[in-house]
């Protein structure tokens, strides 16, 4: 019998905004057992009244002691990220428990090609993939296809900016759905097998892909795939949500 | 009891409906898979319970629309925290297809074409607690919902009711399925949070 999952009481250090409605949160949680990249934490809040909701959050980073960091996306009139993204405050508690989930997850130790599938937040698992291959000093070979609705939606795009061009065998492509930066060559469009295959590798190369971000996005480019000829053995996905891009 | 966020303030009234702790109530059908949708030709499509003493029992499609069909109207609760009320399936009841078994096995895992699998007592499907369901509000069962069809345990959590189900093998021991593997409750009752291994 396994330990049952505690609720901890984890306190917000500090916050980095990622996009004008993303947030980071950098939570210190007293006994952190630690975490593989890819894993989740449940959040609960609690009114004055007793109630109180849950939600789940991908794991930002890798492990780091007690610090934890979660990413979160405002969602317009939602109960949660709303609070943790406009209310939520440095010092204040929350509750959280974890880790969760061991199978959309990526071991360092792995060596065989990687391919990441996000649709907007859905970036958050594969980030805590990408910085745990950085701490690693991994060279299994990355590729990252972020679909974003504008440049302005874009995560961590700084650190994925000096990623590239410091971490050998580290590819990223990002693809816009609503508006594109002038210039670029591809017009503002959904993600499609063309995208796959220009920035993904070919089936033969047998990448484990990981695909995240919300139902209809993670559906679409999980078949995709399949039918480009990936092995849906390979495939993992992680759904965020109901909506969305 | 948890303690107090500050400044959160309830946004969603569910408060008429009684839903297991930790849920939310959803209007929308929110899919969760751990991989691809799996497409499978109804030609080729075949569900098989097999026992413990390696004795199968089989229905082809065909077979299985033959076969009386029943309309439960259930609540359904995902362990990602969604519940959605009063969904109305059409399937077939295991107790008809579990009628001319022979078996004296407490478990069962459920597997699914692509691979899933997922454990559960035997008893939680008997007794008109569990069905092979193929369509949905009316309509045939969509594949991300697991059409052609699906096994439906509603009082367990959702991932329990494996998609694209292909058939049981019935076992004397629990062994564990895709999700139980990987830290998540053996039994998962919804009404007891049994959410995560040790719950
Ligand atoms: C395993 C897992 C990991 C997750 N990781 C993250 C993460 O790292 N970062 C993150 O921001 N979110 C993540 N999510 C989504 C998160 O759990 C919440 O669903 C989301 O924050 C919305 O909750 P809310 O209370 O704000 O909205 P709610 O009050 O629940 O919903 C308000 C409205 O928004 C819609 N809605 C609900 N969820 C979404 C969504 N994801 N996108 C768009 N519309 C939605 C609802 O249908 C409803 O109409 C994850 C979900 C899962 C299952």
């Amino acid at each position: 019998m396994s330990p049952r999952l505690e609720w901890r009481v984890a306190t917000l250090a500090g916050v980095r905004q990622e996009t004008p409605t993303a947030l980071t949160l950098l939570l210190d949680v007293p006994g952190w057992p630690g975490h593989v990249p890819g894993q989740h934490v449940d959040v609960r809040l609690t009114d004055e009244d007793g109630y109180s909701t849950q939600r789940s959050y991908s794991l930002a980073a890798p492990a780091d002691g007690d610090r934890v960091e979660l990413t979160v996306q405002r969602v317009k009139g939602g109960e949660v990220s709303e609070y943790l993204t406009d209310t939520f405050s440095v010092g204040d508690p929350v509750e959280l428990r974890g880790p969760v989930g061991g199978w959309f997850v990526w071991h360092p130790s792995r060596t065989a090609p990687v391919l990441l599938v996000a649709g907007g937040s859905g970036i958050v698992p594969l980030m805590a993939m990408i910085r745990a291959r950085r701490q690693a000093r991994s060279r299994a070979p990355f590729r990252l296809i972020h679909s974003v609705r504008s440049p302005s939606d874009q995560y961590y795009a700084s650190e994925l900016r000096r990623a590239t061009r410091d971490e050998g065998g580290l590819d990223i492509a990002t693809v816009y759905t609503r508006s594109a930066p002038t210039g670029s060559a591809r017009p503002p469009r959904r993600i499609g097998p063309a995208d796959l295959e220009l920035y993904g590798w070919p089936p033969q190369f047998e990448p484990t892909c990981y695909v995240c971000g919300p139902t209809g996005f993670v559906e679409k480019v999980a078949n995709t795939l399949v039918g480009l000829g990936h092995d849906p053995r390979r495939i993992r996905t992680e759904r965020f949500g109901p909506t969305g891009d | 009891m948890g303690i107090v966020s500050p400044g959160f303030r309830r946004r969603r009234r569910d408060d008429d409906v009684q839903l297991p702790p930790g849920q939310y109530l959803t209007e929308d059908f929110p899919v969760l898979s751990a991989g691809p949708t799996p497409n499978i030709p109804l030609d080729r499509w075949e569900f098989v319970i097999a026992s413990e003493t390696g004795q199968e029992y089989r229905w082809t499609w065909d077979e299985l629309q033959e076969l009386p069909a029943e309309e439960p109207t259930v609540d359904i609760h995902c362990v990602t925290k969604w519940s959605k009320l009063g969904t109305s399936w059409r399937g077939v009841s295991l107790d008809l297809l579990m009628e001319d078994v022979e078996t004296t096995a407490d478990y069962a895992l459920a597997h699914s074409y692509g691979g899933y699998t997922t454990n559960l007592p035997l008893e939680d499907l008997l007794d008109g607690k569990a069905w092979i369901v193929y369509e949905y509000e009316g309509s045939e069962l969509a594949p991300q919902h697991g059409g052609p069809a699906r096994l439906l345990v509603p009082h367990l959590y959702f991932w329990k009711s494996a998609k694209w189900v292909r058939g049981l093998q019935l076992q004397e021991f629990d062994e564990l399925g895709f999700w139980e593997s990987v830290g998540y409750h053996d039994y998962g009752d919804p009404w007891r949070e049994q959410r995560y291994a040790g719950d």
